[in-house]
């Protein structure tokens, strides 16, 4: 297990109270995000991810089977995220544990609330066969701020995603319908303090975690609190206007790169 | 300025002899022959064939000064992370205090870093680090970075040509561990200076000419400061 | 291996246009990860790998310590979009298998003596597959190795031949994998020639398999040329002195 030196921490609260943070960056402010689509020629979808040296490749695979019981007429959605130990020395070979498991799940929700993917129209034959939608997400590179990368590549896979129609002689491929992607922003907090995009270091000293998804028309579409820390009613609210406000941009450049 | 040719090794390059030169640091001997093992910079004086490698873990000498994180206290002795293959053990006999037995969380804990010399590294490769010496203590204060344990000679520089321009120009103090980690402290803008200057060097590591460069850049600063 | 109704040749020319003896296209680039000590990421005609090294560190569990050298500790793993038909994350025995392999044929090659107790771990990932993935993976990762600066006597590297439609070719491509009558993926110390990986099925006379595994030793070596000047490649460009 990597150990975070007790000075790297002293020197980041320190900097803290002083308004400032050890790569330079606003406490609202992101690192420099990459986004590419296609990188992937077997999926279905794909898109690799960077914010700053933090790297997420997710891949959409489409299949078709039945539905829900539930939602007879709706496709099928299921997201994983895999913690491979490629991304970085604590992350160990095995079954996902909580942490890939959580990442998976909110990263899933921020997808499925949004009714980003129109589930209605994915239906093939009622109560028989859906189209079902594997996201895939492949954590490559461990720098700080897994949520936002993985939700990110996710929504970029999504956004150049072709429903493999053809394969199963069901018509010519066609886009994946969509509606406005959420998108996702994460902060944590460290002495009192609240940043968002937190970088390695930061994570690290992290006492607790907020993830806030939000939609264009500038409503929230799901949340998360992570680690065992605690934030005032206050604190959330800042979070939920910095998201929003880089939300926008966000979702600028995520139009950008897939060609919108 | 001498211009040394830098000539960059691969493993399993030939290299030379065992007839006419002595297999040094980075190589092995296979039939008589000498072989590069490591991806590194060719080092052939007249005795020896040494390659220096350009990245890789910290491989400890003794009597080098390193900057070890505290792993675990144990009844009488820590475990001390020096970025080595293996943790370095530090016994309550090696340090300036006068240690109880099982009281050794009241002196290092998980997480303290320390300036520490390596003692001892033996045939299996265990580690020995110690404080008992005049500059080796607790680690207050400052920030702390790493690098890749190669580049700490073009950090210190010929003589300390690199480091005592940075620490001119920043009125910062610096140590800088064999093992790749440095410490800092100073200014806040001191200490930014100083770790944005030490990414640009190991970014340029190989070139020729660095020492000048920057020093033209740190007195440029110093001027715009002004 | 099903001989169906798939052409494999056509005017002498493979499906992909290639001749008999002819390679895929191979990219090389080391040192991509950041966390990772050393890393490589490789493509070879659709196939897209990345390797990551991590040590020598203490082997944990302790009980798979070696008291007098280093383990290696492979790990082959395809993405679940990796492959047309979504595969489940996680190992499944074949990846199993591919991992031990690698790591017997990197174990060869790696100084281990130096590093008692350790464990060198070595993550290889599919992300894009197209046959060959395993001689992909063991190419990356001996280029992440010497991106780590892990001592070794040479620089494995690993290619595969077979047969198709009663042709011994290099470098089966995709359908020609599924549609051959024989693969043979090997992986050899260049510097001297030796085998340290060997796997072959389907079916070979004794001929065949000479005609092959020439054939793959042969590709091995074009495959080695590329690994070396990606090497090289991150430190060509050095300054000069004004």
């Amino acid at each position: 297990m990597t150990i975070t030196p007790s000075i790297k921490r002293d020197y980041l609260v320190k900097l803290a109270e002083n308004g400032k943070r050890a790569d330079g960056r606003k406490f609202d402010e992101f690192r420099n995000i990459e986004i590419k689509t296609g990188v992937i020629s077997k999926a279905e979808g794909s898109a690799r991810v960077k914010i700053g040296n933090t790297q997420v490749i997710t891949g959409i695979k489409m299949d078709v089977g039945e539905p829900y019981s539930d939602s007879p007429d709706s496709g099928v959605m299921a997201t994983a995220a895999e913690l491979i130990p490629l991304a970085s020395p604590d992350f160990e070979a095995g079954p996902p544990r909580e942490d890939a498991i959580e990442l998976a799940r909110v990263v899933d929700r921020g997808i499925r609330e949004s009714e980003l993917i129109e589930v209605d129209k994915l239906c093939i034959e009622p109560g028989e066969k859906v189209w079902i939608i594997f996201i895939d997400i492949h954590i490559l590179d461990f720098d700080g701020n897994l949520f936002d990368a993985a939700s990110l590549a996710s929504l970029a896979a999504l956004l150049t995603t072709k429903v493999p129609a053809e394969r199963f002689e069901l018509g010519d491929d066609y886009p994946l319908p969509l509606k406005e992607p959420p998108i996702s922003c994460t902060s944590v907090k460290y002495n009192g303090v609240v940043v968002m995009d937190p970088s390695l270091d930061e994570e690290e000293i992290a006492e607790a975690r907020l993830t806030v998804a939000t939609d264009k028309n500038g409503d929230i579409r799901a949340m998360q609190k992570g680690l065992n820390g605690s934030f005032s009613t206050d604190e959330i609210k800042k979070v939920i206007k910095s998201s929003l406000d880089n939300g926008r941009n966000i979702q600028e450049l995520l139009y950008k790169s897939v060609g919108k | 300025m001498t211009q040394e040719k830098r000539e960059i090794v691969i493993p399993s390059q030939l290299l030379g002899d065992v007839k006419n030169k002595k297999a040094g640091r980075g190589t092995f001997v296979e039939n008589g022959k000498i072989y590069a093992e490591i991806l590194g910079i060719l080092n052939s004086n007249s005795q020896y064939i040494n390659v220096v490698a350009l990245k890789g873990r910290y491989d400890p000498s003794e009597n080098d000064f390193v900057i070890g994180i505290v792993e675990d206290a144990m009844a009488s002795s820590w475990l001390v992370d020096i970025n080595a293959a293996y943790p370095a053990l530090l016994h309550v006999n090696e340090v300036p205090w006068d240690v109880d037995f099982g009281e050794t969380e009241r002196y290092l804990n998980y997480g303290d870093c320390i300036m520490a010399k390596v003692l001892q590294v033996d045939q299996e490769k265990k580690l020995q680090v110690t404080l008992k010496d005049r500059n080796l203590y607790k680690i207050k204060g400052g920030q702390l970075i790493d690098v890749e344990p190669s580049k700490v000679p073009r950090i210190i520089g010929k003589k300390g040509s690199m480091i005592s321009l940075l620490k001119k120009y920043t009125k910062c103090r610096i140590f800088v561990g064999q093992n790749g980690r440095i410490w800092i402290e100073g200014s806040e803008d001191g200490v930014k200076k100083v770790i944005d200057t030490i990414n640009k060097i190991e970014n340029e590591a190989l070139s020729y000419g660095l020492t000048n460069k920057i020093e033209e850049l740190l007195k440029k600063d110093a001027k715009d400061v002004h | 291996m099903n001989d169906t109704e798939v052409k494999l040749f056509e005017n002498g020319k493979r499906l992909d246009d290639r001749k008999p003896d002819e390679m895929r296209e191979i990219k090389i680039e080391m040192g991509v990860l950041h966390r990772a000590e050393g890393s490589c990421y490789l493509e070879w005609g659709d196939n897209k790998v990345i390797a990551a090294v991590y040590g020598p560190r203490e082997a944990i569990p302790r009980h798979t310590q070696n008291p007098l050298r280093a383990i290696v500790k492979a790990k082959y793993n395809m993405a679940a979009f990796s492959v047309g038909d979504r595969k489940r994350p996680g190992p499944d025995r074949r990846s199993r298998e591919i991992s031990k392999v690698i790591s017997e044929a990197l174990e060869n090659v790696i100084l281990l003596e130096n590093f008692p107790r350790t464990s060198i771990d070595v993550n290889i990932e599919v992300l894009d597959a197209e046959a060959g993935t395993r001689c992909a993976g063991l190419t990356a990762a001996a280029v992440a190795l010497v991106d780590a600066g892990i001592p070794m006597k040479d620089i494995p590297v690993a290619c595969a031949a077979g047969k198709i439609e009663d042709q011994v070719v290099l470098d089966l491509g995709k359908d020609e994998d599924n549609y051959g009558s024989a693969d043979l993926p090997v992986a050899i110390s260049p510097r001297t020639g030796e085998i340290l990986l060997l796997q072959m099925d389907g079916h070979l006379t004794v001929e065949e398999f000479d005609k092959a595994l020439d054939l793959a030793i042969k590709g091995c070596h074009i495959v080695s040329d590329i690994q070396k000047k990606a090497i090289m490649e991150k430190y060509q460009s050095i300054p000069e002195e004004k």
